[in-house]
């Protein structure tokens, strides 16, 4: 499967690749434009290596049979975009309820509703964070290329795996459905990281322990523990509790884990902000189209840099307060309405300048466009 | 055939064709039935390749108003619409449902029974190419054993049987169960028109070629669409309240390979996998015939 040759691929079955890797073997998915080549690409690779695809007959059944193989001991996945995604909400906060392991790949396209099915979008960057009911605390990562994306993804599983949470992978409809020439990685070149198995004696085994750093060990139905999962709030044995001191215990347990452990999740990219006094704050494919015209003002003597998000959430407000400290304005270019401009204003020092570049129509952001933002804001 | 004459959709307004492929099944049925229908329709639709292809506006190849909805939703919505209409007294207005097999055979199963055990005054009416032909031929629980697909590729073709939807409505025992062809247009009228006549929800299924699905000749659409005919492949026949079952095309017993080889989707069928989709379409035939005849003494 890995192939350490240099191959022209689709971004879509890059995610493919990027999974696989990561152990992934089991698929269940649901035919949806522009995601659908992960689904096909599954369908091909999996029967090959002992993984196992499934269609299913929508996405609620889709993340549904994910979190199953998952508790089950499986790494699974899906992948969708806009109307799936919304219909998957529902069961990825039963995922994070449940504390089960698994990836969401959306690629996303124009919205609300069925919206623009071929078309460019990032407006569900804020449905990635707030998405299913309830306080949650999402895990999201978005790659920008082709490459990136087996990456994101394998970064994907492995923060999924570690954390023992749902992890969704945004992508959009450039990068899915664009063929770049990459190098897949080598066996051993990336990490694989898998969850914390249970090792204690199955009496004293506690489904949702309280451990030191949130994560209770996991055993997989079979490995001789009771395991009891519900979407119910529980205590750590895994039963339903109404009692408001467990509770809380609970909703803190599924924060924490995430948010004391935000410096190892958070990551970004980082492009000649050194002197920089003007900052993009971008993520996902704009970010290419922000990175040339970034180079093209450095041509021009504009002292001015990109960060890019590969972490969307958990918001990486520290580090993006660092290296944007000597920059007196930011400008966010979105393909939305301007969602993430919002984290931006919230986590920057009141004086500094953000402006929000947004484009919604369908089509991308060009560097020109980038360029002429930065010359109104200059 | 009734001597009602046609209603000619395609002549009652500023009609400016519409955008889906040659060949396509459903563009040819839904203008026929819309025929029947006539003016007093109302169209709800899901996703689908009916939807994306009536035509951006103003150029819409209906003429009717039209709800496009989300993909699960079509049955719900349909239920809706009909008890608005109900409620400004606008009972005469058909409700006509028109989704695709993924729509209706999947996604939207559950909502689809549930209209049916309600008996909803809807007409159901399921255009069946046999896979997820908008996002480019992924299968469906619609999609024949031994069929090629993106998501069941050559070294594992779909194995599992077809959906008998059909059946299943049937056993909902709601009032009109049909399979209809666009091969065979007086049946398929003559069905509507019966349809339209009753109350509740009845349910169509319409056999719709796709010929970049199934790599066949556009030219072909309609031969193929009458092989499934022929070969009993797609047998035409009604079904009354559950139980009275009418065959309602004599069947000529045409090999079904006859109708395979027009189809580039079941190349890589192996000659034992022909060997058993001929003789399950004849443990099929057989039984709706049995069924056809025991309803003749039950009348």
């Amino acid at each position: 499967m890995v192939d350490t040759q240099r191959t022209l691929l689709l971004g879509n079955l890059a995610a493919v690749e990027g999974a696989i890797y990561a152990g992934m073997r089991f698929y269940a998915g649901y035919p949806i434009t522009p995601s659908t080549e992960v689904a096909e690409g599954c369908s091909r690779e999996l029967p090959k290596i002992g993984g196992r695809f499934i269609q299913m007959e929508d996405e609620i059944s889709s993340i549904g049979a994910v979190v199953g193989a998952s508790v089950s001991g499986m790494k699974a996945m899906t992948a969708t975009s806009g109307p799936g995604f919304s219909l998957m909400q529902e069961n990825i906060g039963y995922a994070y309820i449940t504390e089960t392991p698994c990836v969401v790949i959306n690629v996303q396209r124009g919205g609300p509703s069925t919206g623009l099915p071929t078309k460019v979008s990032q407006s569900d960057t804020m449905q990635a964070r707030w998405g299913p009911h309830g306080d949650y605390t999402a895990i999201v990562v978005a790659p920008s290329t082709v490459g990136d994306t087996v990456t994101e993804t394998i970064r994907a599983f492995n923060l999924s795996e570690r954390f023992r949470t749902p992890v969704v992978v945004l992508m959009d409809e450039i990068i899915g459905h664009q063929r770049e020439l990459i190098s897949l990685p080598k066996p051993g070149e990336h990490q694989v990281i898998n969850r914390v198995k249970a090792t204690v004696p199955p009496e004293e085994f506690q489904p949702f322990r309280l451990t030191a750093n949130g994560v209770s060990p996991m055993a997989a139905y079979g490995e001789g523990y009771r395991t009891i999962s519900t979407g119910l709030t529980h205590d750590p044995m895994g039963f339903t509790t109404n009692e408001p001191k467990e509770i809380k215990v609970k909703l803190d347990k599924l924060r924490n884990k995430i948010m004391d452990f935000r410096s190892e999740i958070t990551k970004l990219r980082v492009e000649m902000m050194d002197d920089a006094e003007i900052a993009f704050v971008s993520y996902g494919s704009v970010s290419r189209a922000v990175l040339l015209a970034v180079a093209l003002a450095r041509s021009a003597g504009v002292k001015v840099g990109l960060v890019q998000l590969y972490t969307v959430w958990p918001f990486p407000d520290n580090k993006l307060r660092d290296y944007c400290q000597k920059c007196h304005k930011i400008i966010v270019p979105e393909l939305n309405m301007g969602q993430i401009v919002h984290e931006i204003r919230r986590v920057m020092p009141p004086d500094t300048e953000i402006h929000s570049l947004q484009r919604y129509d369908g089509e991308i952001l060009t560097p020109m466009q980038i360029l002429e933002k930065l010359e109104e804001v200059m | 055939m009734s001597d009602r004459p046609d209603y000619d959709f395609c002549a009652s307004h500023d009609f400016y064709g519409h955008s889906a492929c040659p060949g396509c099944g459903e563009k040819i049925l839904f203008r026929h039935v819309l025929d029947v229908l006539g003016p007093e329709t109302v169209i709800v639709a899901p996703a689908g390749c009916a939807a994306v292809t009536d035509g951006v506006f103003p150029h819409s190849l209906s003429p009717v108003p039209y709800l496009h909805v989300a993909f699960g939703a079509t049955a719900s919505a349909a239920a809706g619409v009909r008890a608005g209409l109900d409620m400004s007294g606008r009972e005469n207005v058909t409700v006509m449902a028109w989704a695709g097999d993924g729509a209706t055979f999947d996604i939207g199963m559950g909502a689809l029974s549930a209209i049916a055990e309600r008996n909803e005054n809807v007409l159901y009416v399921c255009y069946d190419n046999e896979a997820y032909m908008n996002t480019g031929m992924q299968r469906s629980s619609a999609t024949p054993p031994g069929c090629w697909t993106t998501t069941t590729p050559a070294s594992r073709l779909k194995s599992e049987p077809k959906k008998d939807i059909d059946a299943i409505m049937a056993a909902h025992r709601i009032p009109y169960v049909a399979t209809a062809s666009p091969a065979f247009l007086d049946d398929l009228k003559a069905k509507v028109e019966r349809a339209k006549a009753i109350r509740g929800l009845r349910f169509m299924h319409l056999f719709s070629p796709c010929p970049p699905g199934w790599k066949s000749d556009p030219a072909d659409s309609i031969a193929i669409a009458r092989l499934a005919v022929e070969s009993n492949v797609f047998p035409l026949y009604e079904v009354y309240e559950g139980e009275r079952l009418r065959l309602t095309c004599q069947s000529s017993s045409v090999p079904v390979a006859d109708y395979l080889k027009l189809q580039g989707r079941f190349k890589y069928m192996s000659e034992r996998e022909a060997e058993d989709m001929q003789r399950a379409v004849e443990r099929s035939y057989a039984a709706l015939k049995l069924r056809h005849e025991k309803s003749k003494v039950c009348l």
